[in-house]
């Protein structure tokens, strides 16, 4: 049974009761319906916006994260009042002042092997806008283990992805991505960037994908990918198949409940700071600090030089992590050194590469350029 | 000669470019044409026995080459090659 719409409902939703593909009947399917977003952050925030304003009955919020500043030049539902507070509360009261007629429900945690099947088993159809492999295989695995639609987006720098992962009607994540790429040569938005009007391009065509689903209108991108460039402006489409071969929705499918996630991707399911190289590899920034004052140490700087501008340590050389391999010549495996980047997750990397090619006197900083700029000069800023 | 387009993550190890010119008969072929203009893309795109890597998805036009005949598909002028990262922003 579809719900009726009140008589404020009515006046709330007349320009789609306009429209003949939606009408009073998609209207009402929409009250009936529910979506559960993943991640309320760049994609999230315009997703869940506009699936609100849409009418979706209720809305799902899985994230276990802070407001921070520096979300902000993207995260557009989220505000300079809200830094501090939890994400999911800060979505749920900028939903419920656009539409106090939704329901909202909230899950301030990680979305892991041991709760999705729970949280997302009374939702229609499940939005993917989380910002690391792990949660994005656990999500597709999830939405076919329960058969629904998966929209999927996702985002780097000036480049976008958009399709609807849907086994019972397509191909899944997995049929067009296997495996995910070794740690480290795909770079995070949190290490590489990403303008922040893309994932407003790209998180309005998953909502407008999530529309179509549920209202059964058009033709979602089922089987098809569509990629997006905001330098060149290109929309480019291509054609996805199911892989016969795929282990969580082919016929041979070997992949039967969910996985260790973290362990498959080889990487934390989250696009946090503070990259480790290990205890024993690592270097805190205090250390560092007391070291420079008597210990004559070489410090190698592995990020790009744009980065340079923002914030620096004297003395230290530059090598970007992606020439360090064509430039070891440049360093001397007897030297003391210490490699840092801007969180140190490049520079376990670049630590390892090192370490590989026989330099055994490496530390990496952990925490990073940021660690430094907030513990030791406090001059330097923090980006 | 066919037109490789190269993916934002992928176009440090290009020059920057956002578009390659490839010479070639099939996919190998070019592969190895865009390899020789570009050394450093090369680990992002094989593995150590000179493999591509599962996560590297090469389309011609619409189709995946994973549907046709892998890295002997043949090409031909005016193909527009479309390699398709794994990206995880959100």
């Amino acid at each position: 049974m579809m719900p009726e719409l009140s008589r404020d409902e009515i006046l709330r939703y007349s320009r789609h009761l306009l429209i003949p593909e939606v009408g009073l009947d998609g209207q009402r399917k929409l009250k009936g319906s529910s979506a559960l977003i993943i991640g309320t952050g760049g994609l999230g925030s315009p997703v869940s916006l506009y699936l609100a304003a849409a009418g979706i009955g209720r809305i799902g919020l899985v994230d276990y994260d802070v407001v921070d500043s520096s979300n902000l030049q993207r995260q557009v539902i989220h505000g300079t009042s809200t830094i501090g507070k939890l994400k999911v509360e800060s979505a749920r009261a900028k939903l419920l002042d656009l539409n106090p007629d939704i329901q909202v429900d909230v899950y301030n945690e990680p979305y892991t092997s041991e709760n999705a099947l729970r949280i997302a088993k009374d939702y229609d159809i499940i939005l993917d806008g989380t910002d690391n492999f792990p949660t994005r295989y656990l999500t597709n695995d999830v939405a076919v283990f329960l058969g629904k639609p998966n929209v999927y987006a996702s985002i780097y720098r000036f480049d976008g992805q958009v399709s609807v992962f849907y086994a019972k009607e397509g191909p899944c994540y997995r049929c067009l991505f296997p495996e995910p790429p070794p740690p480290g040569l795909v770079p995070s938005c949190a290490e590489g960037g990403v303008l922040g009007v893309l994932p407003g391009t790209i998180g309005t065509l998953q909502a407008t994908e999530a529309l179509k689903v549920l209202l059964g209108i058009g033709e979602p991108l089922i089987g098809k990918l569509l990629l997006y460039n905001a330098l060149d402006m290109t929309f480019d489409f291509v054609k996805l198949k199911k892989n016969p071969k795929c282990r969580v929705c082919g016929p041979n499918a070997d992949i039967k409940e969910l996985i260790d996630y973290e362990e498959f991707c080889g990487v934390p399911s989250h696009d946090h700071e503070e990259g480790s190289a290990g205890a024993n590899w690592d270097i805190t920034v205090q250390e560092l600090a007391e070291r420079v004052k008597t210990n004559h140490l070489k410090l190698l700087d592995v990020r790009e030089p744009h980065e340079l501008q923002i914030s620096a340590i004297p003395n230290a050389k530059n090598i970007p992590l992606g020439q360090l391999a064509a430039r070891l010549s440049e360093l001397d495996s007897a030297d003391e050194m210490v490699i840092f980047c801007k969180s140190g997750s490049r520079s376990a990397r670049g630590l390892e590469l090192l370490a590989s090619a026989g330099f055994k006197k490496v530390k990496n900083l952990k925490g990073g350029i940021n660690a430094w700029a907030r513990e030791v000069d406090k001059n330097l800023p923090i980006y | 000669m066919p037109v490789l387009r190269i993916p934002t993550p992928l176009r440090s190890y290009t020059s920057g470019q956002s578009e390659v010119q490839v010479g070639g008969s099939n996919i190998s072929e070019a592969l190895a044409d865009l390899t020789t203009q570009y050394p450093p893309i090369k680990p992002h795109l094989f593995n150590d026995s000179g493999e591509l890597r599962p996560f590297v998805n090469l389309f011609i036009g619409e189709n995946n080459i994973k549907d046709l005949q892998g890295v002997h598909t043949p090409i031909k002028d005016g193909d527009r090659l479309v390699l398709i990262p794994s990206i995880a922003g959100g």
